[in-house]
């Protein structure tokens, strides 16, 4: 049964050193204040897995926590690049950054072969591509047909973390709309922590795509209202597009990052501080 | 800018381009639509010539009609006006693969004289010059859609003779084919200065029309090989003032939602 602890207690307890940490949320329920939680609380050489890592995992390499990353694309949705991860492959700043880089297509794969308990997933991808020769995927031939397909290897994070509008007070968890590869994440995972907008008696069953976690699949719960933001949560916040944008000028220069993460994830105690800091900036 | 007919009308390139691609987009087709220019052009076709087109994202949003264009892949307007949504390995695997996509829609940073696409690097993999998002869902879009509609600006640094990196496959690094893939293939490239068509032997792109106002010295000068020119070249049809007044209208409501904060 999942525990409802605070998201210092649930990094603290779950995201360890030299951890392979999957941060799921596919632009939809990115959870930022979870990410911004592993960089107050220090941890480094991470492998981060996350099929499009945008500006929160930007943060966490900028910042040095991770040591390698898995993914399938890296870039700030809308905006362009991402400079943090980009320096870090092109200069290795500020540390080299080890890449296993698959398709979309693939990184699904390997979750569901993941949560499904199997080896590897099977798919017909990557033919033809120069992907092949540089990540970790094999051809195989169908037993029964023939046809040439390819293998990935699952993946099976030591911690899987999302976020999502609900959790009832045993801990199930309740989210809708793009649900992207979470639920594979969190089965795939060995322990997972998810933070939510609010605890609520009862689930309610209120977007399209209602999932439901049970929260005997679920390690930990923590009530962080707004933990996406600059990502949204559908019927309960909007995307912050005007931070996105914003990001590229910020994450563009190594010491203007600095500063930002210096004054607003390192310089706040936790996310309600954060998102009072970002509020009185913006309207201020 | 004042319009008063037809023989005013004036067009930018990437409009030009954007009206030409959605042409290519027919009416009753599903598409599996890539971010960008590719979702511009997709999304123009839906609202003037192409009304029960229908459109996919790989976020998992099947079906959707956005009133406004996405700026991100998993924006909310594409959930709340979608006919369904699904989970992201579902719609690689039972939509993509299950062979349910007439037309993918992409784009990418190079194009080769065989429609190889490159989205991964510029420079080598491993001490790359530029570092680009990567593969997305592109790879399996290029070779699991029935075919493929491609977009992008033409220029020497886009239009390479080799790509540096084969993030999806066209017709292979030497034009030998599809390599067992069971799409068609790019049927189709869209740029700012014309229409090219791979070669139904060589598989060679091959310039088959120029925009109004484009000269093919201009598109072969685009190009950093020796660009095959078609005979006859046609020159591609000016959008129309509706397809212009849509597209604006689109775009115009797009930035003014898009400069909403929603802190």
């Amino acid at each position: 049964m999942a525990q409802i602890v605070s998201l210092a207690d649930a990094v603290g307890d779950l995201v360890r050193d030299g951890a392979t940490v999957a941060m799921e949320g596919f632009t939809h329920l990115i959870p930022f204040a979870a990410g911004h939680e592993v960089i107050r609380q220090g941890r480094k050489d991470l492998t981060l897995a996350r099929m499009t890592p945008d500006v929160i995992y930007d943060q966490l390499i900028g910042m040095g926590c991770a040591r390698g990353l898995i993914f399938s694309w890296g870039g700030n949705p809308g905006v362009g690049s991402l400079h943090r991860l980009r320096d870090a492959v092109e200069h290795g700043h500020p540390r080299a950054l080890e890449l296993e880089e698959h398709s979309h297509a693939g990184m699904a794969a390997r979750y569901a072969a993941g949560a499904s308990g199997l080896p590897f997933g099977v798919l017909r991808g990557y033919a033809g591509s120069d992907l092949l020769a540089h990540t970790a995927v094999a051809r195989i031939s169908c037993p029964f047909t023939g046809e040439e397909l390819a293998a990935v290897p699952a993946l099976t994070p030591d911690v899987a973390i999302i976020h999502a509008q609900q959790a009832d007070r045993k801990g199930n968890v309740g989210l809708w709309g793009i649900t992207g590869v979470q639920r594979e994440a969190v089965l795939a995972a060995r322990s997972s922590i998810v933070t939510v907008e609010e605890v609520v008696d009862e689930l309610s069953a209120t977007g399209p795509n209602h999932v439901v976690l049970p929260s005997w699949t679920v390690t930990a719960v923590a009530h962080v209202p707004h933990g996406s933001h600059p990502s949204y949560s559908m019927c309960v916040t909007t995307r912050d597009n005007a931070f996105y944008t914003d990001w590229d000028a910020i994450s563009r220069d190594r010491d203007s990052f600095s500063q930002w993460m210096s004054e607003f994830v390192v310089g706040t105690p936790d996310h309600a501080a954060y998102l009072e800091l970002i509020s009185s900036r913006a309207h201020g | 800018m004042v319009e008063t007919g037809p023989e005013e009308r004036t067009f930018t390139p990437d409009e030009m381009m954007t009206v030409t691609a959605s042409r290519d987009l027919r009416n009753g087709q599903v598409c599996f639509v890539g971010i960008g220019l590719p979702s511009e052009a997709a999304n123009l076709a839906r609202l003037s010539h192409a009304p029960d087109v229908v459109l996919i994202y790989e976020s998992g949003t099947i079906g959707t009609r956005p009133e406004i264009l996405p700026l991100s892949i998993g924006d909310g307007e594409l959930a709340e006006k979608a006919d369904l949504v699904v989970s992201v390995p579902e719609v690689f695997s039972y939509w993509l693969q299950g062979g349910r996509i007439d037309v993918g829609f992409l784009s990418a940073a190079q194009i080769d004289r065989y429609g190889n696409l490159n989205s991964t690097v510029i420079g080598s993999y491993e001490h790359p010059d530029v570092r680009l998002p990567g593969a997305g869902g592109a790879p399996e879009i290029a070779s699991s859609a029935g075919e493929v509609i491609v977009m992008l600006r033409q220029n020497p640094r886009s239009f390479v003779a080799a790509v540096d990196f084969v993030t999806s496959v066209g017709f292979g690094r030497h034009g030998e084919g599809r390599q067992g893939n069971v799409g068609a293939g790019p049927t189709v490239i869209i740029t700012d200065l014309g229409v090219l068509r791979p070669d139904p032997v060589s598989h060679e792109l091959t310039l088959v029309s120029v925009h109004p106002g484009v000269t093919v010295e201009q598109a072969v000068a685009a190009t950093s090989w020796d660009l095959a020119v078609g005979e006859p070249l046609e020159v591609s049809e000016p959008p129309t003032m509706a397809e212009l007044a849509t597209l604006r209208a689109l775009k115009a409501r797009t930035s003014e939602a898009h400069s909403r904060t929603g802190a």
